[in-house]
């Protein structure tokens, strides 16, 4: 494992790492340690809005590794980090206990409101962290096994793979938001009390959900690093570049093809996981299809192909977002999101970091093996 | 009441009063035989006052029913002093009955509520529905025929068989001989001769109505009914089952063919040009949009051109094709030229614009639905057999055809569909032959675009008109598509029309959700099956 992360450091992600690590330290510090009326506190609201990015990042972080490396565009990846979410969502339910609205020690409000008289089977261990844990890793990845295992054995690539995962998510969305799949409807799950005994609205507890998102971020970005420098991840990057030509030569595309997907929904899983405690709820919404092209998006920014972009084009464009909807030009917002889905396609096909190292590589090492964007992704259909 | 046991008499003396009093109707009336009527509501006996309701009834005024009404409603009012007989209007304005002149000033002080009890109820029901199955207008005697049928009251009998007497509809007269023999089932005094009849008419209407009517026989039906009316029980759940099957195909159709409409532009450009628009959705809500905006102008020249606004939707077609497919070019050359050969990309780039296209919208029109009128000649429903058609789904199934089919003509018949299968089918040989595929793209896209305009206008009649229209239609449209194949056109007709009659046939046994998730996931394990549908192209374009 250390040899892994020893292997998956170079000098731009070691810089990236040690900046989410000293945020993950700096930023809770900050918030606890100064009075409110320094012009250094943080106010206890960023932190759970940055908590929120990290965990945005390490969603994106998941997309680029299947999108940036494997050239394949789920355009449903929405729906892992719902599913890490819910099944996250699904524990802290459980530890509400007796403080809900009707007092069920066992049921959560909404399945006493509906006048269920026992908890569905699926719902059963949730109240137990460990086990809600596995299940953050296991549903999501259990989900994109299946998906995958059919998907790609049966070669459907292309935009064909990214509308039929658009499919799934919609029709998670449509599930969900259904009151008798016992997932709360489309009111979701929310009104958190406490996760490990530790109160989710207090700023202790909110400190620490940031630090730990920051340090599996770090950790996440350490760990894609080390698979994409490995000969698996070459292997990876060559499936991109020339799918067939990869299979001639004996490799099993999809086998590969299928382990990064799984991997990829299972670090989504975990996003979701973090994200549900520091935003306080989860509801079907999360599953809808424009959220998970708009997370496309975040990893086309920052720079496809580049992890650290990734990570950069989340933070970069939900900062924005939240700069635009929480303020008078919240009408804009679509526009300016439109507008960076049309830009970044046409202007800036490799993302900032994408540009930025390949205007440095090209100064440097003319020779560098940058993976050009006009030849990344599938070979045309009707070309 | 008493049937065929020296009743018929009575039955027949009223057939002819009634036939008496219709041909009076028709000359100058009997000056006075109202007003005679009306004094026998002077007093408080009842069988006094039944007279009146039948006399009145009888006196074939035009005022009848609204007396009648007036006395269910205890708004009938006699004054003993002045020997005259007033009614209030509903909302309380009092009325001499005989002039239907109102009453100015002070109500008489004497007035009394001509009072009614139970027996009187029934004699009002009977002459008002008599009234009604009277009634000049077919419609109105159509569902009082209806409406008897439902409530089967004994008391109608007679009213009914006097309006089948008369009645030249037929279809009218049979509604009127089903109402009769609902009444007979229902009568503890018919014969079982004339049961066994009644039930076999009511076999022969066949509907939800009926089988519920010979499932709720009185108690002490004889035998021999119970059982007939359970075999024309048997025999018609069978056949209402067909008719359920051949609505729900037909809701399919409906449905398959907005499908087809929103998906056809989706399936050129996606074939032709290995481009997914996802802005094709924000086309079909630009089109609904130039309908809005059209009624609303031939809403404001209503004054010069009253004709104009019935067929606002006439204008609106070739408008909505002209401007989405004009936007659609703009978009071609503007952006998805740079693209091609990335079509992750493309998607993406196109998303983008859908959002914006989306916002603009809303800035320009409100967020708000908009209110887009049928026509009279779209509006309204026909029943055809026991399917139940309404004009819009029926006119959009045909246009949507006529569509169909003029797009298969040109891509068959002219030139630009000639170079358009050509790129379809090999790109650079037919570049090689001469064809300029940039020039076929750009007109490719805005063929695409103005087609999906076209289905805005379809579907500004049934959908809500607001900035999110398209994005109902896209992931059904993406759904059509890839299950379809992009071959040709026929695959995509056969999608839409298969996903369409799924989805209705689903809808019924597992709920509209469930079913739209059910279809989901059929469609991604069918795309294992047959990655490209199922009308894939073959031979080298595939791997192209």
């Amino acid at each position: 494992m250390i040899s892994l992360f020893a292997r998956g450091s170079d000098r731009s992600t070691t810089t990236v790492v040690l900046i989410i690590l000293g945020l993950a330290v700096a930023v809770p510090l900050l918030n606890l340690m100064l009075p409110p009326e320094s012009p250094f506190h943080v106010p206890l609201y960023i932190v759970s809005l940055w908590g929120k990015y990290a965990s945005y990042a390490i969603l994106a972080l998941s997309i680029d590794l299947i999108w940036g490396y494997c050239g394949i565009l789920s355009l449903g990846h929405g729906a892992f980090f719902a599913l890490g979410g819910y099944a996250m969502g699904m524990y802290l339910m459980r530890q509400i206990g007796t403080r809900g609205v009707y007092a069920n020690p066992i049921l959560p409000d909404f399945m006493v409101f509906l006048n269920w008289d026992h908890l569905p089977f699926y719902w059963w261990g949730f109240n137990w962290c460990a086990y809600a844990a596995v299940m953050v890793l296991l549903v999501p990845g259990l989900l994109a096994f299946v998906f995958g295992w059919f998907a790609f054995r049966s070669r459907v690539t292309g935009v064909y793979l990214s509308i039929i995962t658009q499919a799934l998510t919609f029709a998670l969305m449509l599930g969900f938001f259904r009151n008798n799949f016992g997932f709360g409807g489309n009111n979701g799950l929310t009104d958190f009390k406490d996760v490990l005994g530790f109160n989710v609205q207090a700023a202790g507890t909110r400190g620490a959900l940031f630090a730990i998102t920051c340090v599996v971020l770090a950790a996440a970005l350490m760990m894609c690093r080390a698979i994409v420098m490995s000969k698996f991840g070459l292997v990876l990057i060559a499936i991109r570049d020339a799918e067939s030509r990869t299979r001639f030569l004996g490799y099993r595309v999809e086998s590969y093809k299928l382990l990064v997907f799984t991997l990829s929904a299972c670090i989504a899983g975990v996003a979701g996981a973090l994200y549900v405690p520091q935003v306080g709820i989860i509801n079907p919404s999360e599953f809808a299809p424009a959220n998970s092209i708009e997370e496309v998006i975040w990893v086309a920014v920052g720079g496809r192909g580049t992890l650290t972009g990734a990570i950069l084009g989340a933070v970069v464009v939900n900062y924005g977002k939240t700069y635009f909807t929480s303020g008078a030009l919240a009408a804009y917002w679509l526009f300016v999101l439109g507008s960076l889905f049309v830009g970044v396609t046409l202007l800036l096909p490799r993302g900032i970091v994408g540009s930025i190292q390949h205007l440095w590589s090209g100064r440097r090492r003319p020779d560098t093996p940058d993976p050009d964007p006009q030849s990344v992704g599938q070979p045309a259909p009707a070309e | 009441m008493q049937f065929h046991k020296g009743g018929f008499h009575r039955v027949g003396w009223i057939a002819v009063l009634v036939t008496i009093a219709m041909v009076f109707a028709a000359l100058p009336l009997r000056a006075g035989s109202f007003e005679e009527a009306l004094a026998h509501f002077g007093t408080d006996d009842y069988s006094e006052i039944e007279e009146g309701i039948t006399a009145v009834a009888q006196s074939g005024d035009p005022r009848a029913a609204l007396i009648i009404e007036a006395l269910q409603d205890s708004r009938l009012f006699y004054s003993a002093e002045q020997k005259k007989v007033f009614y209030k209007d509903t909302s309380g304005k009092l009325f001499d009955a005989v002039t239907a002149a109102p009453i100015v000033g002070d109500e008489p002080a004497d007035i009394d509520t001509v009072g009614i009890n139970n027996r009187l109820r029934r004699a009002i029901d009977a002459a008002l529905g008599g009234l009604t199955l009277m009634s000049p207008d077919r419609t109105k005697r159509y569902d009082a025929a209806q409406a008897v049928f439902k409530s089967h009251e004994a008391n109608v009998l007679p009213a009914i068989e006097a309006a089948i007497e008369k009645e030249t509809d037929s279809r009218i007269t049979r509604a009127l001989n089903e109402a009769r023999a609902a009444i007979i089932l229902n009568a503890d005094d018919a014969s079982e001769a004339d049961k066994l009849a009644a039930v076999a008419v009511i076999r022969a209407r066949g509907d939800q109505d009926s089988v519920a009517l010979l499932q709720e026989l009185p108690a002490e039906t004889p035998a021999a009914i119970v059982d007939a009316a359970q075999r024309a029980v048997t025999a018609m759940a069978g056949e209402l089952a067909v008719w359920e099957m051949l609505q729900n195909a037909w809701y399919g159709l409906s449905l398959g063919s907005v499908l087809l409409l929103a998906a056809i532009g989706l399936a050129i450009t996606f074939g032709v040009m290995g481009v997914i628009n996802m802005a094709h959705g924000e086309m079909v809500m630009i089109g609904a949009y130039v309908t809005f905006v059209i009624q609303e102008l031939a809403r404001t020249a209503y004054a010069a051109y009253p004709g104009l606004l019935e067929y606002s939707l006439v204008i609106a077609v070739p408008a909505a094709f002209i401007i989405a497919g004009m936007i659609g070019v703009l978009i071609e050359r503007g952006i998805i030229r740079f693209l091609y050969g990335r079509p992750l990309e493309t998607l993406l780039a196109t998303w983008g614009l859908s959002l914006i296209l989306q916002q603009a919208v809303r800035t320009a029109f409100g967020p708000t639905n908009r209110e887009v009128a049928n026509p009279s000649w779209m509006s309204g429903t026909f029943e055809l057999g026991h399917l139940n058609i309404t004009y819009n789904r029926l006119w959009i199934i045909c246009f949507t055809l006529a569509v169909f089919v003029a797009l298969l003509g040109m891509l068959r018949l002219t030139r630009l569909g000639l170079e358009m299968r050509a790129v379809t089918q090999n790109r650079s040989m037919a570049a090689a032959m001469g064809i300029r595929t940039g020039h076929i793209d750009a007109l490719t896209f805005g063929l695409g675009s103005g087609i999906a305009g076209i289905a805005g206008v379809a579907l500004s009649q049934i959908d809500n008109v607001s900035p999110n229209l398209g994005q109902g239609y896209i992931i059904d449209s993406f759904m059509v598509v890839v299950f379809g194949g992009v071959g040709n056109l026929w695959g995509t007709f056969v999608g839409a029309m298969t996903l369409g009659i799924a989805n209705k046939f689903l809808e019924p046994v597992a709920g509209a959700v469930l079913g739209k998730i059910a279809i989901l996931i059929l469609i991604i394990l069918f795309i294992q099956k047959r990655p490209r549908g199922l009308f894939a192209l073959k031979g080298r374009a595939v791997e192209a």
